[in-house]
């Protein structure tokens, strides 16, 4: 693979894992503290969709969705997917900072568990050109 | 129990998703001109196509979930627990789109589940 494609492809990913990690963490804070509760009503829905929190995380995720769609236009989604499961650790972290959740050993464990899985994958080629 | 039942929902919405964009983006090729222009030439193309129509439906359905699943369950337990779906997409990344998944990504896919497991705990 030549290094400009490895550089986007490393762009890419990293702006996936943050709009997603960043994009959850505002929807949380927004249905947890300004939202209201949501129920069986899609009004509900829509009244939470329209607080600022909740916005500015629905865009993130818009951008997240919009990131991961080009990322996969030239990388394998066996690749992807794991590379930006990641974000599963910054998920956590941004829990366990601005939420004030509990994050038990076992879910600290989990995380380096993602970590080495990641790092095993992304030493790989994205782009597996021919499909077998 | 709702938290489970709303786990699955979003595992399943995002699965048929996922493969539906790859597979659909696969078939547009690489995209090159990330210009204004060239991004609104490449959604105007792609807002037509089917597949992507169905998975764009699959992540609203995905993310309706989602919104309630985040009421009743922490973020770090939420967003970990629905990587449940990644060891199915792996599978069926490489019967459904014929992708080359060589040992290095099953290893690094199983530890990633793992530790999506331990994380759920």
């Amino acid at each position: 693979m030549n290094p400009r494609l490895r550089w986007k492809t490393r762009a890419f990913a990293a702006i996936v894992i943050f709009s997603n990690a960043f994009g959850n963490l505002s929807l949380t804070w927004g249905l947890r503290y300004g939202a209201g509760e949501l129920t069986a009503s899609p009004l509900s829905f829509v009244r939470a969709i329209f607080s600022p929190w909740v916005s500015l995380g629905i865009c993130l995720l818009i951008a997240w969705m919009m990131s991961r769609m080009f990322l996969l236009s030239w990388a394998d989604l066996s690749y992807v997917l794991p590379v930006t499961a990641f974000g599963y650790v910054l998920n956590a972290l941004l829990g366990r900072l601005f939420l004030g959740e509990n994050v038990t050993p076992a879910r600290w464990a989990g995380t380096l568990l993602i970590m080495a899985g990641v790092v095993l994958v992304g030493l790989g080629n994205p782009h597996t050109g021919d499909s077998t | 129990m709702k938290a489970w039942g709303l786990l699955a929902v979003i595992i399943a919405a995002t699965v048929i998703a996922d493969l539906l964009q790859s597979h659909e983006m696969k078939r547009h090729g690489e995209i090159h001109d990330f210009r204004p222009s060239g991004l609104r030439k490449v959604l105007s193309k792609l807002a037509g196509k089917r597949n992507l129509i169905l998975a764009v439906a699959c992540m609203a359905v995905s993310f309706f979930a989602f919104m309630a699943l985040l009421q009743v369950a922490d973020l770090s337990f939420a967003v970990p627990a629905s990587a449940g779906s990644l060891v199915i997409e792996t599978v069926l990344a490489r019967i459904v789109l014929k992708e080359h998944v060589d040992s290095r990504r099953w290893i690094g896919a199983a530890l990633v589940a793992c530790g999506v497991w331990l994380l759920a705990l």
